[in-house]
C-alpha cells in the first residue's frame, strides 16, 4: 500500500506527517518504508536520523555526439523540443541540462553520430531508521530533473508492506511525479488563507489523477473553521488535524519526532493509519463487487 | 533598474508575507509572483487584472483514432509510458492507442515515427498569465494549469514581461516572489538578478534547506542575502544558521519574530504592515532598509 503526503503549500508539515505515520506503523510491528520524494529539499532525514548503508549515484542518459561522424543535418535539432541538442556551423551541440532523455535525436540521427552517455542527477540514499525503512533522493544542486529523479527513487517502493511517500510542495510535474501510483493520499494543509488557497490547487491536481485522498489540517486552531468550511462543502473528510502546539513547533525546530516528545499523540497516528487502510478496504471491495 | 529575487529552500517560511509588506514600502517598483506552482500574492494585493494571455510552454501529441493502425511503434519508442492501449476501436483494429495528456512530454518522436501518421502534435495551453494592477504598482502573475509541467518557462516569460513593464513605467526594481526548492522554477526565478533573499526559519530543516538553496545561488554568481523569520522561536538555531551563512560569506541582513500578525493579516487580506505598526513591522522595514542598502 502506497501513501502519498503531499501538500501545494510549502512548510504546512508534509515531513512531519510522513515520519511520525512511519514511525508509528512500524510500532505496530508492521514493515514500512519512508521515501523522501521531496529531492530537491530533503528533509525526512533530520527526523528520523537514518543509518545510510547505500548511496547510489542516479544519472539519466543524454545524447552526446561524434562529430568526426556528423554531417551537419540539422535533423536531431529539429526533432529535439527542448533546444537540448542543435546544430550550429555544421556540426551538432548539445545542452545537457535542458534534455529530457526522450531518445529522439538518437533516432533520427541518419549518420549514426550520436550515442547515450549517462548524466548525474543526484544520489539515491537506503538506509534504515528505527524500524524503519528508509530511502531518499538528493538532487545535484543546480540540476533541474526533478522528476526523473523522483522516479528513480520510487522505484525503490517495497512491493509488499506499507510505503510512505513524502512528496514535494506544489502542484506542478515534481508532485505528480510523486503521487503518481500511490493508493491514497493525505494532503496537508494549515488553517491560513495561503494554506487554504493552496489547498484548493491540490485538490484539483489530485482528483484530475483520481487518487481517493482526505485532508490534515496542521496547526489547526478551534476559532479558524474556513478549511473545514471548504472541505465540508466539497464533500472532502478532514481525517486528521493536528493542533497548533507550540511544544510541537519547538521539537519540530530541534529536529524531535512528535511521537518521542508528546507521545500521547502515537495513537493519533496509529488511527490515522488505520483509517486510511480502513478506507482503501472498502474501495478494493467495492472494486472487485 | 535593479531586480531581487525572493526565495527560500523550504517552504512555509513567510516569503509571500515579506514580498507583501516589501510591497508596501516600494516606492517604484513592479512585482511578478514567480510561484507558479501555487500563487499566493495576490491574496494579499488583491490585484485587478488588465491583461490576461495564454501561456504555451510546448506541444503535445495526440492519436488520431479513426487512422491508428495499432502496431504499438509509438508505446514501443515513448519514453514516458504515455501510451496505452485503450482506445476505441476503428475499421482496422479492435483497440486503437491513446495518449495519456498528464504523462505526454512533448518530445514529438511517437508523431515522427508513427507509419501512418496518425498523430498530431499540437500546442497546448498550459495555463494563463496576467499584467494587473495593485494598490502599490504593477503585478505580473499567473496561473499554471491543473497537473501541468512547464514551470520555469512560465517563470522565464513572467519575468521577461515584469522587466519590459518596469522599463515603460520607467520603475528602479523589480521585486520577484520565487517558490520553494532549488530546481527549474527557482532557477528561473533568480538567474541574473542583482540580488537574492533568502527567508528561512530557526529550524534544522530551515538550516538544511538554506544550506542547499544559498548554495545554488552563490553558483549562479548572484550575491546572496539571508533573513530569519520567527528567530525567537528557537534564538540558539538563530544564531547558528547567522554563524554557518558567516563562514560562507552570507549576510544576514534581518531578524524578524514570530508574530500571528502574519496570518491575521492574510485574513484581512493586507500585508503585515497595514495590519499591525508593532515591533514585527519594524522588524521588516529594517530588514527592508538594509536590502535596499545592499542594492546600492
Amino acid at each position: 500500500m502506497k501513501i502519498a503526503i503531499a501538500s501545494g503549500k510549502g512548510g504546512t508539515g508534509k515531513t512531519t506527517i510522513a515520519t511520525n505515520l512511519a514511525c508509528s506503523i512500524a510500532d505496530m510491528g508492521k514493515t514500512v518504508q519512508y521515501l523522501d520524494c521531496d529531492v530537491e529539499e530533503p528533509n525526512g532525514h533530520i527526523f528520523l536520523k537514518p543509518e545510510i548503508n547505500e548511496t547510489q549515484t542516479i544519472t539519466i542518459s543524454v545524447p552526446q555526439v561524434d562529430a568526426e561522424k556528423c554531417t551537419g543535418c540539422g535533423k536531431c535539432g529539429h526533432i529535439c523540443q527542448y533546444s537540448a541538442i542543435i546544430c550550429l556551423k555544421g556540426t551538432a551541440m548539445t545542452f545537457e541540462q535542458l534534455c529530457h532523455s526522450c531518445g529522439g535525436c538518437m533516432l533520427v540521427c541518419p549518420a549514426g553520430a550520436i550515442t547515450e552517455k549517462q548524466k548525474e542527477i543526484g544520489f539515491l540514499e537506503i538506509g534504515t531508521a528505527n524500524g524503519v525503512k528508509f530511502g531518499q533522493g538528493r538532487l545535484k544542486i543546480g540540476d533541474i530533473h526533478t522528476p526523473p529523479l523522483i522516479k528513480k527513487v520510487k522505484a525503490n517502493a517495497l512491493r509488499e508492506g506499507i510505503v510512505i511517500i513524502d512528496a514535494p510542495p506544489g502542484t506542478s510535474c515534481p508532485v505528480i511525479e510523486a503521487v503518481r501510483g500511490a493508493d491514497f493520499v493525505l494532503l496537508v494543509t494549515e488553517p491560513t488563507p495561503f494554506g487554504l488557497n493552496d489547498l484548493k490547487l491540490a485538490v484539483s491536481m489530485i482528483r484530475e489523477l483520481k487518487i481517493p485522498f482526505a485532508v490534515v489540517i496542521n496547526r489547526s486552531e478551534p476559532d479558524e473553521q474556513l478549511t473545514n468550511q471548504y472541505c465540508r462543502d466539497e464533500n472532502i473528510e478532514v481525517i486528521f488535524e493536528v493542533p497548533d502546539d507550540r511544544r510541537i513547533a519547538e521539537a519540530y525546530s530541534v529536529g524531535k519526532m512528535i511521537v518521542d516528545v508528546l507521545p500521547d499523540y502515537k495513537k493519533d497516528f496509529v488511527g490515522l493509519y488505520k483509517n486510511i487502510s480502513k478506507r482503501l478496504e472498502g474501495t478494493q471491495r467495492n472494486k472487485t463487487t | 533598474m535593479k531586480e531581487i529575487g525572493i526565495i527560500s529552500g523550504k517552504g512555509g517560511t513567510g516569503k509571500t508575507s515579506i514580498v507583501a509588506a516589501f510591497a508596501g514600502l516600494a516606492k517604484n517598483a513592479v512585482f511578478a509572483d514567480c510561484d507558479v506552482d501555487a500563487a499566493d500574492l495576490h491574496l494579499v494585493l488583491e490585484p485587478k487584472v488588465k491583461q490576461t494571455s495564454d501561456f504555451s510552454g510546448g506541444k503535445q501529441a495526440f492519436i488520431i483514432a479513426e487512422k491508428c493502425i495499432g502496431c504499438g511503434k509509438c508505446k514501443d519508442l515513448c519514453k514516458f509510458d504515455a501510451i496505452n492501449l485503450n482506445g476505441k476501436g476503428n475499421d482496422i483494429v479492435g483497440k486503437t492507442f491513446t495518449v495519456d495528456p498528464i504523462s505526454c512530454e512533448g518530445c514529438k518522436v511517437c508523431v515522427e515515427f508513427c507509419p501512418v501518421d496518425a498523430i498530431e502534435f499540437n500546442d497546448q495551453i498550459n495555463g494563463q498569465w496576467f499584467i494587473s494592477e495593485t494598490r502599490f504598482g504593477t503585478m505580473v502573475h499567473a496561473k499554471l494549469g491543473i497537473a501541468e509541467e512547464n514551470s520555469g518557462k512560465l517563470v522565464s516569460l513572467i519575468r521577461k514581461e515584469t522587466k519590459k513593464i518596469a522599463e515603460g513605467q520607467k520603475k528602479d526594481l523589480i521585486i520577484v516572489d520565487g517558490s520553494p526548492g532549488i530546481g527549474c522554477p527557482v532557477i528561473a526565478s533568480i538567474t541574473g538578478a542583482d540580488l537574492v533573499l533568502i527567508i528561512t526559519e530557526p529550524t534544522l530543516s530551515g538550516k538544511h534547506d538554506l544550506q542547499r538553496v544559498a548554495q545554488l545561488a552563490v553558483g549562479f554568481n548572484i550575491p546572496v542575502l539571508v533573513a530569519i523569520n520567527k528567530y525567537d522561536l528557537n534564538p540558539e538555531m538563530a544564531d547558528q544558521i547567522e554563524k554557518d551563512a558567516l563562514e560562507h560569506n552570507i549576510k544576514v541582513v534581518g531578524r524578524i519574530r514570530y508574530d500571528k500578525a502574519f496570518t491575521k493579516a492574510q485574513i484581512m487580506k493586507c500585508s503585515v504592515i497595514e495590519y499591525t505598526c508593532s515591533a514585527v513591522s519594524e522588524d521588516i522595514k529594517a530588514l527592508w532598509r538594509n536590502v535596499i542598502y545592499a542594492l546600492g
